[in-house]
């Protein structure tokens, strides 16, 4: 047990140095993925102040509150784009044109090769614009997070992560049935941009789809409530063992789908 | 290339288009599924107007605008600038040009073609909305409905025009997704996709009113929920297709000089 963890972290270490290597051809990157992100993220808050326009506060969230949310929206964003996103988007080409052959030929677990093949880390500039945010809400409010709210956050923030890594898991998973890179990554995006906002704005049958099947609360709302020193210690585990569970369910999806892999090329 | 023959392999176009457009549903499921946003929209604002009307926007007209939202957005969509950049890149793009025919009527009949299968989705979302709130707040006039048409028509020019043009810079950079993705934001935000355009604060809507973003879906869907009379109809009308017309001039020259230095590796 403990030589294969060895193995894995020596094996992880060895995929991020390669990925830092081939990054760094693409140093002109930077600017431009900057640059698009910060507009990206400043132009995404225009329905947040047509929303907090002329009422004080939606659904038990000042406008500040809502900024936390943001906040943790935008950190999530960062993480998609510079370490989930780039390793899952070439496994879909891998499937389209058939190479993942030589991932499934080698000797370690798909899911880890696959999961860990590229990280982009200069992309996510949108890191510095999510503290940006929380220092404006905070200063705001004239209050800042407990000690004990942050600890819980970054908890959260732990489980959050793993929750976007198993939703992408799903994603790409169904790129095995579905070929199109572009329609899912769409997909992806246009699904998880509902998290730019409190759960709680949303009522009925999407409240309990965005906490339960598509846990976008437990990613950007219960931890902005942490910060805020509002969430119960019920919420607090139940988002731990949700995200848990979801990860749990998503391997078992990503070992049915490749079960079904018919490599294109052969 | 004459006028002729284009006319005469429309037909068939249409045909391969459609039929592609069936072989690939699953991504035109996921496609449609991608385009729900303004339900999740629908839902917030509604929360948002529980309390008291946002503007003139109580919960029932947000229902009707976000249902029309998803209508229009049905029938305006284009993807041309995946499709190019794409083509660029593995060099299929030299196919097209082979053929005795401009590629970009090639790219517009395939991207139109699929507008019947668009239909079966946007038409049972058209049935729940007269059901939920029945014909009052459709426009009464047929000249209403006639602009409507028309608007609709330009609404897919400029987006498939504007496709067209960023799928163009793929020729110079080799890759134009990412331009798409900035597109694509500002569009989604000031095109009255996520908020309806009136809601804007002042200088904002002033900013709004100058941009192509609202001509391609917000014009049209304020046009089915009678937001115009016909004179003010017909004013916007006359913007957006001179919107409609600047694009389509910057699309042919970027795509004239675009093409000279189109040099087809790999295909």
């Amino acid at each position: 047990m403990m030589h294969t963890l060895l193995r894995y972290l020596r094996l992880f270490r060895v995929q991020v140095r390669s990925s830092v290597l081939l990054g760094m051809q693409y140093r002109a990157d930077f600017l431009i993925d900057g640059a698009v992100s910060f507009f990206w993220t400043t132009t995404a808050l225009v329905p947040l102040f047509v929303v907090f326009h002329d009422r004080p506060a939606v659904a038990g969230w000042s406008f500040a509150e809502a900024l936390v949310v943001v906040g943790w929206f935008t950190l999530l964003e960062a993480i998609l784009e510079g370490a989930i996103s780039p390793s899952l988007t070439a496994v879909v080409e891998h499937i389209r044109k058939g190479t993942l052959d030589f991932v499934l030929l080698k000797p370690a677990d798909a899911q880890f090769l696959v999961s860990t093949a590229r990280f982009e880390p200069w992309r996510s500039t949108n890191l510095l614009t999510a503290l940006a945010i929380w220092g404006v809400a905070f200063v705001r409010m004239g209050k800042w997070p407990s000690l004990l709210g942050l600890c819980a956050a970054v908890v959260l923030l732990a489980s959050a992560t793993l929750l976007l890594y198993s939703l992408w898991i799903l994603t790409v998973s169904a790129a095995f049935y579905v070929v199109k890179v572009d329609n899912l990554t769409n997909l992806f995006n246009s699904v998880f941009d509902a998290a730019r906002w409190p759960v709680q704005v949303f009522r009925g049958v999407l409240r309990w789809i965005f906490t339960l099947v598509v846990p976008l609360a437990l990613m950007t709302t219960y931890p902005a409530e942490a910060m805020l020193g509002r969430l119960s210690p019920l919420a607090l585990t139940g988002s731990v063992v949700g995200a848990c569970a979801f990860a749990w369910v998503s391997r078992r999806v990503w070992l049915g789908s490749l079960a079904r892999y018919a490599s294109a090329s052969s | 290339m004459s006028a002729r023959s284009t006319v005469r392999a429309l037909p068939t176009l249409v045909r391969v288009g459609f039929a592609e457009a069936i072989a690939y549903r699953a991504e035109m499921l996921v496609w449609v599924l991608s385009t729900t946003m303004p339900l999740i929209m629908l839902a917030l604002w509604s929360a948002v107007a529980a309390d008291a009307p946002v503007g003139r926007f109580d919960q029932r007209d947000f229902l009707a605008y976000f249902l029309a939202t998803f209508i229009v957005r049905q029938l305006t969509g284009a993807w041309v600038a995946w499709q190019m950049s794409f083509e660029v890149r593995t060099g299929t793009l030299a196919m097209r040009l082979l053929r005795p025919l401009h590629p970009m009527v090639s790219y517009a009949v395939e991207n139109l073609a699929a507008l019947p299968l668009r239909l079966v989705v946007a038409l049972p979302v058209a049935m729940l909305a007269l059901l939920l709130l029945g014909t009052a707040r459709l426009p009464r006039s047929p000249a209403l409905w006639g602009v409507w048409a028309v608007a609709v028509l330009g609404g897919w020019l400029i987006t498939f025009l504007a496709n067209a043009l960023i799928g163009c810079l793929a020729l110079w950079t080799g890759s134009s997704i990412k331009v798409m993705d900035v597109w694509l934001v500002a569009f989604m935000v000031f095109s009255g996709y996520l908020v309806p355009v009136e809601l804007f604060p002042g200088v904002l809507r002033t900013l709004v009113a100058w941009l192509p973003f609202r001509y391609q879906i917000g014009f049209p869907v304020e046009v089915m929920t009678s937001a115009y009379d016909l004179p003010a109809a017909l004013g916007m009308l006359a913007r957006q297709w001179a919107f409609v017309l600047a694009f389509l001039g910057l699309a042919a020259i970027v795509w004239r000089r675009g093409l000279r230095r189109f040099a087809a590796y790999g295909g």
